[in-house]
């Protein structure tokens, strides 16, 4: 098992989302998040005064799936997400030792 | 809590003495001296009525001082700060204009003006102009909050918490102002009533100059600053609207959008902190608006009535009753000015009037309510009623 961490622009969330229940991938967590990468921020302005936020708003996509999916995950959030433009975000993978559904009790790669 | 205090606070304040101070017998012209308490004669219909209007227009200008001051004042001072805004301060200025005082009504006023002295219709003077210039005066003595400005004075934004809030208030207030302005009529049957609200709209949409002037000088329509230029020319508009023609207006909006730019940059340039822009909206635009009057009446309309003597300004060849709003100006900037900064002067050097630095990094929510905006929902309690630490 594997958690795919994705940080990507806000306004391609529609697009990942809906490729990733294309391939099935139902579960997810997400996050409204703020940070930044190589890019450097966006310039606001306030009363005619300028001022720049580096903080910028991104959305994390959180997916815990099974070892031999996590190459076709990646590669389906990559291609949603991208514009080819600096800010487009980033994957991690991340392993995970166990999952329990609370449901039911069910664990491993069952209860995900 | 600020807005609140002054229609409670002042609005008790205004009720027990500033009421009397404005609109009782005149002693000299310079106060009135009966209706505390709304007791004796005051305890009727028509007194009533007026006291209501009165305390609208009490409580607005006392609302003004809360929007500049933000974020770092004491709140027991800012309930001072109300209490004798409502007590003193406008009052005393009211009754000069509107409650028989010498600005309106003095020998020598009326012959310099012609037949009249200085006006006032809505309260472009009485209402703003008292309420700027007590925020300029509160807002010098406080100080700028901490990092508005950088080591080398260097002035830094301070975004607001919602853009959104902004604009709805600047479209509450423009609605509001048409029962300030035509309401000042005091009778729905009064026919200059149509006049006063077209004007009333023709400024605030000319005052978007404001707009237009951020978007030349930084490539965008500055939001907050449009928001500001609307409000500032519906306060320009307050006193001239029932005299002017509509053409004035327009131009008298169009100034007023120049003014609450250039002065809200002049002010921030030189360290005084003014978190809303009230000082160029309401002190800088309520003087313009008593020199508009001056310069627009165009003798169309009477002293608060349809018959003789009707009020024309400079352009219309009556230089005197420009000379009178003249002084009006600047007797309502040094009135305000003055007793605002002996207010805080004092309360400086007694009580104080600002809180901690440490409580001003936090928020002043906490440190003054107890309480957060937006509260938590975890209670150290659960509510299974079991200690959860």
């Amino acid at each position: 098992m594997k958690k795919i961490e994705a940080i990507i622009r806000s306004e391609k969330f529609d697009d990942v989302r809906r490729a990733l229940t294309d391939i099935g991938i139902n579960g997810l967590t997400v996050t409204e998040v703020k940070g930044h990468g190589k890019q450097k921020g966006i310039t606001q302005q306030w009363r005619g005064t300028n001022y720049k936020v580096d903080l910028l708003p991104k959305m994390k996509i959180e997916t815990v799936v099974k070892s031999g999916d996590v190459d076709k995950v990646v590669d389906t959030i990559v291609e949603a997400a991208k514009t080819g433009n600096i800010g487009d975000g980033k994957s991690f993978v991340i392993p995970v030792g166990d999952a329990v559904r609370v449901r039911t009790g069910e664990d491993g790669e069952e209860a995900i | 809590m600020k807005n609140l205090m002054d229609y409670s606070v002042g609005g008790i304040a205004f009720f027990a003495v500033g009421f009397a101070l404005m609109m009782g017998t005149t002693a000299g012209m310079l106060v009135g001296t009966d209706g505390f308490f709304l007791l004796g004669e005051s305890y009727d219909v028509g007194t009533a009525l007026t006291w209501f209007f009165m305390m609208v227009f009490c409580a607005t200008a006392a609302t003004i001082v809360s929007g500049a001051v933000a974020e770092r004042p004491k709140f027991s001072t800012y309930v001072i700060c109300s209490l004798v805004i409502s007590a003193i301060i406008f009052p005393i200025y009211g009754h000069w204009l509107w409650g028989g005082g010498w600005l309106s009504s003095a020998d020598f006023m009326t012959e310099l003006g012609g037949g009249y002295g200085a006006l006032d219709f809505a309260g472009s003077g009485v209402v703003h102009a008292v309420g700027g210039y007590v925020a300029l005066a509160a807002v010098l003595l406080l100080g700028p909050r901490i990092g508005r400005y950088s080591n080398s004075g260097k002035p830094r934004p301070m975004p607001g918490h919602s853009v959104s809030l902004i604009m709805l208030g600047a479209f509450i207030l423009w609605f509001g102002w048409f029962g300030f302005n035509p309401g000042s009529t005091l009778s729905a049957h009064e026919l200059r009533i149509s006049v006063i609200a077209v004007n009333t709209n023709l400024a605030a949409a000319a005052a978007l100059a404001a707009m237009f002037i951020t978007w030349i000088k930084f490539g965008k329509p500055d939001v907050v600053m449009t928001a500001n230029g609307a409000i500032a020319g519906l306060v320009a508009i307050t006193a001239p609207c029932a005299w002017i023609a509509p053409w004035a207006s327009v131009v008298i909006g169009i100034v007023a959008g120049f003014i609450v730019c250039y002065g809200y940059w002049f002010i921030e340039r030189h360290g005084v902190d003014d978190v809303v822009g009230a000082i160029p909206v309401h002190g800088f635009n309520g003087s313009w608006g008593l020199l508009a009057l001056g310069l627009f009446a165009d003798g169309t309309y009477g002293n608060y009535a349809t018959e003789a003597p009707f009020i024309t300004g400079l352009l219309y060849g009556n230089a005197g009753f420009f000379a009178c709003q003249l002084i009006s100006v600047v007797v309502s900037f040094l009135w305000a000015f003055g007793t605002g900064f002996i207010l805080f002067y004092v309360l400086k050097h007694t009580t104080g009037i600002r809180v901690s630095e440490k409580e001003e990094l936090e928020g002043l929510d906490i440190g003054e309510h107890g309480i957060v905006a937006y509260p938590d929902f975890v209670h150290a309690k659960s509510v299974s009623g079991r200690e959860v630490s």
